[in-house]
């Protein structure tokens, strides 16, 4: 990151990322992120909940599919550490398939949102006037409806499966990002080295670019983290609902919609994916919470 | 004080407006006909024949969109095609049970959340202070169905303490509504608890380092008077303001809670609507969602106004 280099060279004021520009910006995160036990806790989980959505096929000891109507909820066991669902399915075969659902939405969705969200918000910021007031106007009005109703709605008209339940989760979580980058622009404007970037004729976009972007970056890395927990509690919700995941394939919120009719006599069924849900959504939580504090000091309390 | 409320509705009307076209679009997205997307499953052209009439479909779109909100100013939500009645009157019906099951849980997670919330503050970086922040954390990221599923298998299916579901309207029973309405309050409002927990440590923070407070110590006010009286009284407003902004999450968590204990309201509503392609009811609950939303959030700003002298001033 040295946007040194295309600046002019007198301008060492104006130069982009004070944070960014340091050596070795990773190391430096890296450094301060360890100094956090839970910080590292939900990198840990987080990582393993990767591998375990990567290295599916090879890790699960069943296809997560495949029924077996001699062994119809069974209890934990040898054979099935977790125990087996209503149709004789491995249930650890399918938490293991089930983080590929979770994590694929938790990702997705953020990324469309800032994909969506990063642009107008920095449009918004920069820009102000009247651009600022209808972007603004129209991320209270998606903000008006609760995030959760808003995607029930989105997918009960898309229609129900994992891609729509993505794509709702995703625009129901753009405002968050365009309010977010536009106050950090709005904020990171008004310091000094944006004002010298500008008197020696930096044109616009390359200030909004070079010299705003990366330092709005530590702040919309936290919330992306956080917003995945979000995300990934949002697809776990209408999966659950039947509105996300479509069976047979697994995801932890539709097994848990079936577990709730078999409480009595396969309470197991219920505890893993919540399980699941919980460790995932908790790791992002963490981690998130780790980077705030590694990366923008200012709102820590 | 009159220009601040002008200017409040002023931003407060356009947001509304385009709140409504974007569920008004929603429609849009259906695949195919219109008309017999909206007639649901049974695809009969008497009724396709009504919801054409009715959504003026051979109209342009915004001519759609005027008339259609034209209606809903009336209080004209639309018809439930499956149930044959005004939508207006489902809302109004199921309206009051999600409104008791909300403020149940909003007393539940004021109740936990605000004195943990104090607590961890006062305790800064000490182990009651963590411990505080672990269970606020512990209570974001428990999903609330799942927790709810947790409650009945133990409270239901292993102690048998509690129905598992089964709503009893507080005009019959009220031991029996609280019964049934306990556990959907608890896990509602165990996620708010964990926002209030965090607003009302941050407040507490903010005011305990403030000047006045440390006057007070000084004048030789005892401690628990310097908490109560002088720093709670002045952290009351943002926690009270920003807890009406978690009224988005109640309804989002009460369609799932609804869901889970079969609690009629709302949600359940919502729901059972999705899944009988009713999409006039889908979008009349959206509506009053975001308007309820709109109207409080300008409710918690005029508050915040009010009972800010320093704002008023200036």
């Amino acid at each position: 990151m040295s946007g040194a280099e295309a600046a002019p060279a007198t301008v060492t004021a104006a130069r982009s990322a004070p944070v960014a520009a340091e050596p070795g910006p990773l190391r430096e995160i890296w450094f301060r992120l360890r100094a956090r036990p839970s910080a590292v806790v939900g990198l840990v989980i987080v990582l393993a909940l990767v591998g375990m959505a990567v290295f599916a096929d090879w890790i699960a000891p069943y296809d997560p599919s495949a029924t077996n109507w001699g062994a119809v909820r069974t209890a934990p066991s040898l054979a099935h550490p977790f125990g087996t669902d209503e149709v004789g399915r491995d249930l650890l075969s399918r938490i293991i398939h089930g983080a590929r659902a979770s994590l694929a939405a938790g990702l997705t969705s953020v990324a469309l949102a800032v994909t969506l969200g990063l642009p107008l918000g920095l449009l918004a910021g920069y820009a102000g006037g009247v651009i600022d007031g209808a972007i603004m106007r129209l991320t209270d009005a998606l903000l008006a409806i609760p995030f959760l109703i808003l995607a029930i709605a989105l997918a009960a008209f898309l229609g129900p499966s994992l891609t729509n339940a993505m794509v709702a989760i995703g625009l129901s979580a753009t405002s968050i990002f365009v309010r977010l980058s536009r106050a950090q622009v709005q904020a990171i404007t008004a310091e000094e080295f944006i004002e010298a970037a500008r008197a020696v004729g930096n044109p616009p976009w390359r200030i909004a670019l070079r010299h705003i972007l990366p330092n709005i970056v530590p702040a919309i890395l936290v919330q992306a983290t956080l917003t995945i927990a979000a995300a990934i509690i949002a697809e776990a919700s209408l999966s659950f609902l039947g509105l996300g995941q479509q069976p047979p394939a697994p995801s932890w919120g539709s097994m848990l919609n079936v577990a709730k009719n078999f409480l009595d006599q396969a309470p197991w069924m219920a505890i893993w994916p919540g399980v699941s849900i919980f460790l995932a959504v908790l790791s992002f939580n963490l981690l998130g919470d780790g980077l705030r504090d590694a990366l923008d000091p200012r709102q820590r309390n | 004080m009159l220009s601040f409320l002008a200017r409040r509705i002023a931003i407060a009307v356009p947001t509304l407006v385009l709140a409504s076209m974007i569920i008004f679009a929603l429609q849009q997205l259906l695949p195919g006909d219109t008309a017999t997307a909206l007639s649901g499953e049974e695809r009969d052209p008497e009724v396709i024949a009504f919801i054409r009439e009715k959504y003026h479909l051979d109209r342009p779109l915004p001519v759609r969109y005027l008339l259609w909100a034209k209606g809903v100013l009336q209080g004209d939500l639309g018809e439930s095609i499956r149930l044959q009645k005004p939508v207006i009157d489902l809302v109004a019906e199921k309206l009051p049970v999600t409104l008791q099951l909300a403020c149940l849980a909003m007393v539940i997670a004021l109740v936990i959340g605000v004195p943990m919330g104090i607590v961890s503050a006062v305790r800064q970086g000490t182990t009651a202070d963590y411990v505080a922040n672990g269970i606020a954390l512990w209570g974001l990221s428990i999903p609330n169905f799942w927790l709810g599923i947790m409650m009945i298998l133990f409270f239901s299916v292993y102690l048998g303490w509690l129905p598992a579901s089964g709503y009893v309207p507080p005009s019959e029973s009220l031991i029996d509504n609280l019964k049934a309405m306990i556990m959907p309050a608890f896990v509602l409002g165990n996620a708010i608890a964990a926002v209030m927990m965090r607003h009302t440590r941050a407040a507490m923070l903010q005011v305990l380092q403030s000047d006045y407070v440390r006057t007070a110590r000084a004048k030789g006010v005892s401690p628990l008077g310097v908490i109560l009286r002088h720093c709670l009284r002045n952290a009351a407003v943002p926690i009270i303001t920003l807890g009406a902004l978690e009224f988005g999450q109640l309804l989002s968590g009460a369609v799932l809670t609804e869901q889970i204990f079969s609690v009629p309201g709302f949600g359940k509503l919502m729901v059972d609507a999705v899944f009988n392609r009713d999409y006039a009811t889908v979008q009349g609950v959206v509506i009053c969602t975001a308007t309820t939303y709109i109207v409080l959030n300008l409710m918690a700003d005029v508050a915040y106004f009010l009972v800010n002298p320093k704002l008023r001033r200036s």
